[in-house]
């Protein structure tokens, strides 16, 4: 008696049973190869680019996704032009400065949201909380009109300027700074730390891997910013990368292959960036997309 | 500093909550409050820029609706909607529940339909651009042409235009919609899926009655977030239309491009501003319906 009822299968022993590993069955093996096939299609486009910024102009129009006779004749032509190099610093510029402006107001703002409690608190809540309702393409004409009274038309300040503290930083980084524990920051203030010194030394690099994930949303968002850039700007020099591709796209009987270098030459730095950070990327991804 | 001093702990923690915010509430006063203001306010006005700003009461407005045009573009801008959303939320959930069932090189496969959405959305405009093109020039049509199918007339056609001019705003939206579809997932705990399968019930009866009800504050955010994108669709068009933006014949022209053309090529400030009150106003109705619909249910 007593042994049939310990093989009496309970729900414990059930899922104890349930196989380490099933063997890859014929259903899994399709499933793979699907998922395998979507996955190279959605990367063609990419591939495409880079190839054909590798071609000979003789070759761009075959479908060959490996040139004959590799070159990078197009990129040596498309740099020594000059424009792409000044558009490429100036979107480096744009963006460097913009992220760390947004880490650190972001945190700030986010972090005495958090932390502090004050008369007004509330209210500056809710307030930067509205923003978020606001849609870019609302303020443009009055930023456009801003920037004209104040001279900042044509000049980097005018291009960062909109984009210097996002209210979304600031709901992520409150998110994360509620994480911290209070104590902490109450023992940094025993030990006579001011504020400005428990938020950088004690706050801020608990924080980091938030920290990371708004660096990487912002100056993402940056480096592919269009609408506004387009605007604000007016002289060649003065163009990002986005811009300027497409201003030197839009030129009368630019070949494929140029643009293509063009395009390339405005992907690939996020994309090794992307490469070499992958899974922390996708982490910090997940992060902001799901706390902020 | 003596005054400082004098301050009990709690009124200290005042003046530097207020030190830390000084700075960012005049940015958000000066760069969000104004302008939104100011923009509803010009919407009232007539105005070029150069010339004064004179009142206008609700003559913008009421030239919007009488525009023919402008109802052409509000149904294209809804068009990228209506198509837009669904397909890539059904597409990315696809693929989000087969990823997340595939141990063999996941990485690598989340790698392959992440990478997309670390381009510029400027730059592969101008690819998906030159697969568009007609042969010998597009790769599709030359693809097409060589396994002897004839070609199809992609970005010059008026039906065509706006769904090409759509696939590659998909196509570098469905990594990050995986992503999150993936996160939603794993936040389902086992211990359901467990049950379901003492209890001998289907995969499909699980993904119906478990998985998809579970999965709705992701669903509800990635509806929000996707509409929000293509109702504000911009880039994409501009750059795969640059010789005639919004054509042909005005079919692919979302309202995003329409403001920005009546602003910066028409310099008619006081009707743009009109437009971009109605952005507004749609991208906060839609955005508070679907929130209602998703939640009630």
């Amino acid at each position: 008696m007593a042994v049939a009822e310990d093989i009496r299968p309970t729900s414990e022993t059930l899922l104890k049973v349930r196989a380490p590993r099933r063997p890859a069955n014929m259903g899994q093996f399709i499933r793979w190869a699907l998922l395998f096939a979507g996955g190279i299609a959605m990367v063609m486009p990419i591939a495409y680019m880079i190839s054909t910024s590798l071609k000979w102009p003789h070759e761009v129009y075959n479908l060959k996704l490996i040139p004959d006779e590799p070159t990078i004749d197009n990129y040596t032509y498309v740099l020594e032009d000059g424009r792409f190099y000044w558009w490429f610093v100036n979107s480096i510029i744009i963006a460097v400065i913009t992220t760390v402006s947004n880490v650190l107001f972001d945190s700030l703002v986010g972090y005495t949201l958090c932390k502090f409690r004050f008369p007004g608190r509330y209210i500056v809540f809710i307030a930067i909380l509205s923003t978020l309702m606001i849609p870019t393409e609302m303020l443009v004409i009055p930023w456009y009109l801003m920037s004209q009274q104040f001279g900042w038309l044509d000049t980097y300040w005018g291009i960062m300027f909109p984009g210097l503290m996002t209210a979304f930083g600031t709901f992520l980084m409150k998110q994360f700074f509620e994480t911290v524990p209070d104590d902490f920051i109450e023992a940094a203030r025993i030990d006579g730390l001011n504020e400005l010194q428990i938020w950088w030394t004690v706050a801020m690099p608990l924080v980091k891997p938030a920290l990371a994930a708004l660096a990487i949303f912002v100056f993402l968002g940056n480096w592919t910013a269009f609408i506004w850039p387009l605007i604000v700007t007016n002289s060649v020099e003065m163009y990002t990368l986005p811009v300027g591709l497409s201003s030197f796209g839009d030129e009368a009987d630019v070949a494929w292959e140029l643009i293509m270098t063009g395009a390339a030459i405005s992907t690939l730095p996020t994309l090794v960036v992307f490469l070499i950070f992958q899974r922390f990327i996708i982490r910090g991804v997940v992060m902001a997309g799901l706390k902020g | 500093m003596q005054l400082y001093r004098n301050l009990t702990i709690r009124q200290k923690q005042i003046v530097w909550a207020w030190a830390f915010l000084a700075l960012p509430v005049v940015f958000y006063t000066v760069i969000r409050f104004y302008p939104t203001a100011n923009a509803v306010l010009i919407s009232f006005q007539d105005w070029n820029l150069l010339g004064d700003r004179t009142w206008a009461g609700l003559d913008n407005y009421a030239k919007l609706v009488a525009d023919p045009v402008f109802w052409q573009v509000f149904r294209n801008t809804f068009a990228y909607l209506i198509l837009g959303t669904p397909i890539s939320l059904v597409i990315s959930f696809i693929v989000a529940y087969h990823l997340d069932k595939t141990r063999f090189m996941h990485g690598f496969l989340r790698m392959l339909y992440f990478l997309p959405f670390m381009t510029s959305a400027v730059a592969m405009a101008w690819v998906w651009r030159w697969f568009y093109q007609p042969v010998p020039i597009g790769l599709f049509n030359n693809a097409l042409a060589s396994i002897g199918i004839p070609q199809i007339n992609f970005l010059n056609s008026t039906t065509n235009a706006l769904p090409a001019i759509l696939a590659p705003a998909v196509w570098a939206g469905l990594g990050f919609q995986i992503i999150i579809f993936m996160a939603g997932l794993r936040a389902i705990p086992r211990s359901y899926y467990e049950a379901a399968r003492i209890d001998g019930v289907s995969t499909w009866t699980v993904l119906w009655e478990i998985t998809l009800p579970l999965l709705k504050p992701t669903i509800v955010f990635l509806v929000v977030f996707s509409s929000i994108g293509f109702l504000r669709i911009f880039d994409h068009v501009f750059n795969m239309t640059t010789n005639n933006p919004g054509g042909p014949l005005n079919s692919t022209k979302p309202l995003v491009l329409m403001i920005y053309q009546t602003a910066f090529n028409s310099f008619d400030m006081g009707y743009a501003a009109a437009q971009t009150v109605v952005l507004f106003l749609v991208l906060l109705g839609v955005s508070l319906l679907q929130l209602r619909i998703l939640r009630d249910r």
